[in-house]
């Protein structure tokens, strides 16, 4: 056994040096800090960490991280990903993604990366806009939205990344916020303990083309009535002063107010574990203005992780045939001998 | 009294035979083409064979859509092609009649089945008059047999429904044809123990099919002779019998063991390169790992994420599933990474052709991704040539670290010969080598190049190495972006230089026939069997013909300029409409004449030897 304690790394080791290149005011660079924070303490080295992504401004981030990085192409990252764990386990693997990468050009990847449950994190910066092209509408561009690409509004239905997260069968669905720092740093935290895939949320300002998209999610005064934290087996409670709580209706979620004959046992209660997507998918169906809009972990449950299954039939062909040798695949079959 | 083992017919010594099987896609002519095949084959036949079927899994039954046929061409002699007209035809229906009847040779043998000449099949089949009555076939050795009615007495008693009772009719059918030519039964006989022996009555009914059919045409009278196709002189060795598709996967298997890598196979399914898939999932123990992917976009970036953490990535398909490829075999140039990429071509455009051979995706493999964007292209000649072209460009891959292209085509992926096992040892290995951790802090430099350009293959895991990749423009050796006007235009011509060097690391082209002459054949890929046969009888006969067939496309080999010139004329047969030809007229100045044919069928020989014999005149 090696007797040489492990290095302690902090935050700034796991800066590279490249100049950042979002522009100033980003909620990038939130992330990235809080990212570079929850690397050092997991603690896994630098050298087996590696981050994929794909195109628009968020897939930079694997410049700014001093592991090993994967800038990929445009929505395939998840696919990027799914060869460097399938291939070597022992990696440990983040895919950086945003709304257009993940959901329009790559839907079809993410979906499949979810549903594999791969032992990879996937962290979706959602500005609801295409930045990196200059303003065009996003997939997740609400109904009505004035931009570059749609002078009269946006008439395409919008989609919820946590919402086909879970239709995806994901075994881990978290929110957060880009300026909501520590609330950030424990869903990261969370995210990269969790076995599976484990998928990721962050609402990202995009001050250039999007100033505001979640002003009512940050905003100080606001916040707490439009936001609510969930955490495993706690009643959801929000409010500026904690009196008001969502309940069940029948199969609907409704906003009473504690007191005047309603306590904190008729509410809600968030489990996180529940076998069941129902409740994740019907906390990723409240949103704004009508609801406070969930942050935290919505689900955390295990099941089978494709890297792991995969090697274990390369080990259970081993165990059982032995390992390969060229001389028994070459005479496979029927053969004959010429004199 | 006759009996399966001993005949009391008089018996024809032949040199070569082509047979052909054709019936439903349901009635199992692949699985009786294969048969007979894999018997040639252990006889000591040279063998060449042609599965052509449908796209169809099962088109109406009796219908032409469904008709499906196996050719086998078996011989004395070496043989490169599965033949160009057939000796005997095995039709199990009036459609597999009409649609097959035109290769047949005047006088050959025509078997039918004559229980399936009914009302119904031979107004499907677009018959008026049975052509079993109207003396139209009076120009073949008809054998008009009632296999239906025959085959379900030889399995009666066994308890089977009259429906799979029938499905016996091709072991029937192929016990017919075994005893014609002389093959025996037991290698067949072991095939029904393996593949039925859970089923005992399904596995005696197939057995007494087969022998039903052997004594059919032994005991009756309807057939005066045997014939009887003697071993080959093939080079002495050990052999099997193989298809393209089986020897490029198990080249992969060989090739990753070389070089001390695993395999990770992503591919999303697509006909005819399936098979390499099926055929490579069976192998987990020699650690590859199958990826079916969700689409082929994720395929090849699957496999570029493998190989960017030191597995041999490879993915496959056919032209469509290349064109989706395409900005994946971009990144994979621009971040210069090992990669192994299979097109098994099939018919086109778009979904075309697919159970049909063409050679039309060539300028797609040179040519078909944005920018300035070379790869080496490399392409098989045959069957059990796509083990050698697996093994010749992962060693290009990994010494040049570049994506290579592997042209094979329908024909050959389904077509099978047999194959001379290379000795073990023989098979030495490919040096793959990692960068080690830096050891004084040194910084390390990911587009650092060697004398060959390839950069480092430095993998995750490794302390000190840690490095950034991805498809926008690299800086010169440190690899960090760079839009800089001077360095994209070194960057571009690197990459050129680089694939070009390949040409240097590669065998010189080498010529079949007279080092000069009149007329010089240049082809690629699978028409070699058809090309090399025509020039071999031209060179019998006294002509000045010679032929050059390329397996490097991309770079061409470094002579062939030279080698062109020494022919009058050159002759460019190929299954598209002239891309090489464009190829080398753009790179030779060459007036090279074409020989073009798009039908989604290999060339026969006769139209090869008649075009070059046009030429000669």
């Amino acid at each position: 056994m090696s007797t040489d304690a492990l290095p302690v790394l902090t935050a700034n080791d796991f800066a590279s040096d490249q100049d950042v290149r979002w522009c100033p005011g980003c909620g990038d660079y939130s992330i990235l800090a809080q990212m570079k924070k929850v690397l050092a303490t997991v603690g896994t080295p630098r050298e087996k960490t590696v981050f994929v992504s794909g195109i628009g401004c968020s897939s930079r981030f694997p410049y700014y991280v001093d592991t090993y990085g994967f800038h990929s192409i445009h929505g395939r990252a998840p696919a990027i990903a799914t060869g460097v764990k399938g291939a070597r386990p022992d990696l440990t693997v983040w895919v950086i993604t945003g709304d257009g990468d993940a959901l329009s050009i790559g839907g079809n990847h993410l979906m499949h990366a979810i549903r594999r449950n791969l032992d990879i994190n996937i962290v979706l910066f959602n500005n609801r806009i295409y930045g990196l092209t200059k303003g065009q509408y996003s997939p997740t561009s609400p109904l009505g939205k004035i931009n570059k690409s749609a002078p009269m509004g946006v008439i395409d239905n919008p989609l919820h990344p946590l919402s086909i997260a879970i239709g995806c069968e994901a075994t881990f669905v978290a929110r957060s916020i880009d300026v909501n720092i520590k609330h950030l740093s424990m869903v990261l935290q969370r995210a990269a303990e969790h076995k599976g895939t484990s998928f990721v949320e962050v609402y990202q300002n995009c001050n250039v083309f999007n100033d505001g998209a979640f002003e009512y999610a940050t905003d100080r005064n606001s916040k707490a009535d439009t936001t609510i934290e969930i955490e495993h087996g706690k009643p959801l409670i929000f409010g500026k002063n904690r009196d008001k709580g969502i309940r069940l209706n029948g199969m609907e979620p409704e906003i009473v107010e504690l007191g005047k004959g309603i306590s904190v046992d008729d509410l809600l209660f968030h489990d996180e574990k529940a076998p069941e997507p129902s409740l994740a998918y019907l906390l990723s169906r409240m949103r704004h203005p009508e609801f406070p809009e969930p942050i935290g972990v919505f689900r955390a449950v295990d099941h089978p992780k494709y890297d792991e299954e995969l090697n274990k039939q390369i080990e259970t062909a081993r165990k059982n045939r032995g390992e390969g040798k060229i001389e028994d695949l070459l005479n496979a079959g029927e053969t004959w001998v010429i004199e | 009294m006759a009996t399966t083992t001993e005949t009391s017919k008089a018996v024809v010594d032949l040199v070569s035979a082509t047979v052909r099987f054709c019936g439903d896609s349901g009635d199992g002519m692949q699985l009786a083409g294969t048969q007979m095949t894999n018997t040639s084959a252990l006889v000591g036949n040279d063998i060449a064979t042609f599965p052509d079927f449908p796209a169809e899994i099962r088109a109406p039954r009796g219908t032409k859509a469904g008709v499906s046929g196996f050719q086998l061409h078996f011989a004395a002699t070496e043989i490169f092609t599965p033949g160009d007209q057939v000796d005997a035809l095995v039709a199990m229906n009036p459609a597999a009649l009409v649609t097959n009847l035109s290769d047949l040779v005047p006088g050959g043998i025509l078997v039918v089945n004559k229980d399936a000449f009914d009302a119904k099949g031979l107004e499907q089949a677009g018959y008026k008059v049975s052509p079993l009555e109207d003396g139209s076939l009076d120009a073949y050795q008809l054998f008009s047999i009632e296999m239906t009615r025959l085959n379900r007495l030889a399995v009666d008693g066994l308890g089977l429904s009259q429906k799979e009772a029938d499905r016996c009719r091709n072991f029937y059918a192929m016990g017919l044809a075994f005893w014609l030519y002389d093959r025996p039964l037991e290698p067949t006989l072991r095939y029904i123990d393996e593949k039925f022996g859970k089923n005992p009555n399904v596995a005696e009914a197939n057995r007494r099919a087969l022998r039903a059919g052997y004594n059919y045409g032994d005991t009756t009278e309807a057939f005066s002779s045997q014939f009887r196709v003697s071993r080959a002189d093939l080079p002495a060795g050990k052999y099997r019998n193989i298809t393209g598709n089986q020897a490029m996967a198990i080249g992969l298997v060989v090739a990753a063991k070389r070089s001390n890598c695993e395999v990770f196979y992503g591919s999303y399914p697509i006909t005819p390169a399936s098979d390499i898939l099926h055929e490579l999932s069976r192998h987990k123990n020699f650690g590859v790992r199958t990826f079916q992917a969700e689409d082929e976009i994720a395929a090849v970036t699957s496999a570029i994420g493998a190989a960017f953490v030191g597995a041999m990535g490879v993915t496959g398909s056919s032209g469509p599933g290349i064109a989706l490829k395409g900005e994946g075999l971009g990144l994979a140039v621009m971040t210069e990474l090992p990669l192994l990429v299979i097109n098994v071509q099939r018919g086109g455009p778009s979904t075309g052709l697919p159970t049909k051979t063409e050679q039309a995706d060539l300028l797609q493999a040179l040519f078909g991704r944005n920018g300035e964007c070379p790869m080496p292209v490399i392409a098989a000649r045959s069957p059990a040539d796509c083990f050698d072209v697996v093994q010749e460009a992962w060693r290009i891959a990994t010494r040049f670290m570049t994506p290579v292209m592997i042209l094979s085509d329908g024909y050959l992926a389904n077509g099978s010969e047999p194959w001379r096992l290379p000795a073990v040892d023989s098979l030495e290995p490919i040096p793959v080598t990692h960068p080690a951790a830096p050891t004084n802090g040194e910084v390390f430099h990911p587009y650092a190049r060697d004398e060959r350009l390839a950069r480092p293959w430095a993998l995750p895991g490794t302390p000190g190495l840690m490095h950034r990749i991805g498809g926008l423009e690299k800086q010169d050796i440190t690899g960090n972006v760079n839009y800089e006007p001077e360095n994209h235009q070194k960057m571009v011509l690197l990459r050129a230089k680089k694939t070009a060097l390949v040409a240097q690391d590669v065998p010189e082209q080498t010529v079949d026939g007279p080092d000069a002459g009149d007329v010089l054949v240049v082809g690629w890929g699978g028409t070699y069997g058809a090309l090399a046969t025509a020039v071999r009888r031209l060179n019998s006969k006294g002509h000045k013909v010679a032929h050059a067939h390329l397996r490097y496309l991309n770079p061409l080999p470094r002579n062939l300029g030279e080698i062109l010139s020494r022919y009058k004329k050159v002759l460019v047969p190929e299954l598209n409409l002239g891309q090489l030809r464009m190829v080398l007229r753009a790179e030779y100045l060459v007036d090279a004449i074409g020989l073009n044919k798009v039908k989604g069928k290999p060339f026969s020989v006769n139209e090869v030897e008649a075009k070059i014999v046009e030429l000669l005149k």
